[in-house]
């Protein structure tokens, strides 16, 4: 349960980010927190204690195996999640950066007072 | 082993809190590496080597961009601090989620605790029907084999949309007081003719 507890804190903390902070890259910084928490929920949702990884051994036999490890399912979805993190922070980024060459600051509130 | 996992993620919310309020955008970017690193140790502990790998690999690539990206929008001086309301409605919403998350989840079994799982069918099959040892791969690549190819759909339009947004980024890389979008500082028009034949 504290391990749930403290995977929720983190989400807290880079929503808190993403909500709260004037600098983009910060913002930025904050999403990829959440991601992280985000995953890191999944595959604690799918962890047995005293189970090992979900890969058989050479000469394993298979009743024991699928007794003995963790649950793979959620593994392959954050797997999948991690890579499209990737390619949405990337794509963030290049946004960001075009924004600070369009407005010459990454204040978001500076931004704003700009466009009048 | 439970401690050790515990001290790992309350780790994480420190260098994440810690991340997000460093004054110093480049220290920022390589806390957050770090705590992504733990992260991966983390994902190790867990039983989930291939996402540990994963991770690595994903948090090398992003704290490099995010690096670059630092360097070349340094020195800007921070604005006043945001509005108390503001602070307040921002934590106080966050106090909420992660309260409800926690009750939530307090009504599921707890941390690590045995319980039938759907994929145990996935567990007997995967080397019989796929040939493959790994079972994260064996269902990432046959099982589920349309969902990663929706996946690399999404990272293909994803990179196209990152490389159209940026294609013009580079442009003025080496005026450093080029702060403001139209920075050229001659206006009259003679200029113009010589800057379009250069």
């Amino acid at each position: 349960m504290t391990f749930y507890a403290l995977t929720f804190a983190l989400l807290g903390v880079g929503l808190y980010g993403l909500l709260a902070k004037r600098n983009m890259l910060k913002k930025v910084l904050g999403l990829v927190i959440l991601e992280y928490a985000v995953n890191l929920l999944l595959v604690a949702v799918g962890y047995r204690a005293g189970r090992g990884a979900p890969i058989l051994q050479p000469g394993e036999d298979p009743a024991a195996f699928v007794a003995g490890s963790v649950d793979p399912l959620p593994q392959v979805l954050v797997l999948t999640s991690i890579v499209i993190g990737l390619g949405a922070t990337m794509l963030l980024m290049a946004m960001v950066l075009r924004l600070h060459q369009r407005y010459g600051t990454l204040d978001v509130d500076r931004m704003d007072r700009l466009k009048g | 082993m439970d401690a050790i996992l515990i001290g790992l993620a309350a780790f994480l919310v420190l260098g994440s809190v810690a991340a997000l309020e460093m004054k110093h955008l480049l220290s920022a970017v390589i806390t957050v590496g770090i705590v992504g690193m733990g992260l991966s140790i983390l994902f190790l502990l867990l039983g989930a080597p291939d996402i540990a790998i994963t991770q690595v690999v994903v948090e090398v690539i992003v704290v490099t961009v995010m690096i670059r990206a630092t360097t070349r929008t340094a020195d800007e001086e921070p604005g006043p601090p945001r509005s108390l309301a503001t602070v307040v409605a921002g934590v106080g919403a966050v106090l909420v989620l992660v309260g409800v998350g926690v009750a939530a989840f307090a009504a599921l079994p707890r941390f690590g605790a045995a319980r039938p799982m759907p994929s145990d069918w996935y567990l007997a099959q995967a080397s019989t029907a796929t040939g493959g040892a790994n079972v994260v791969t064996a269902i990432l690549l046959d099982f589920r084999g349309y969902d990663t190819l929706g996946e690399a759909t999404v990272i293909l339009v994803a990179i196209a949309g990152a490389l159209l947004v940026a294609r013009h980024v580079r442009g003025d890389g080496e005026a450093g007081g080029g702060r403001r979008p139209p920075p050229p500082a001659a206006k009259p028009p003679a200029s113009g003719s010589e800057a379009a034949g250069a």
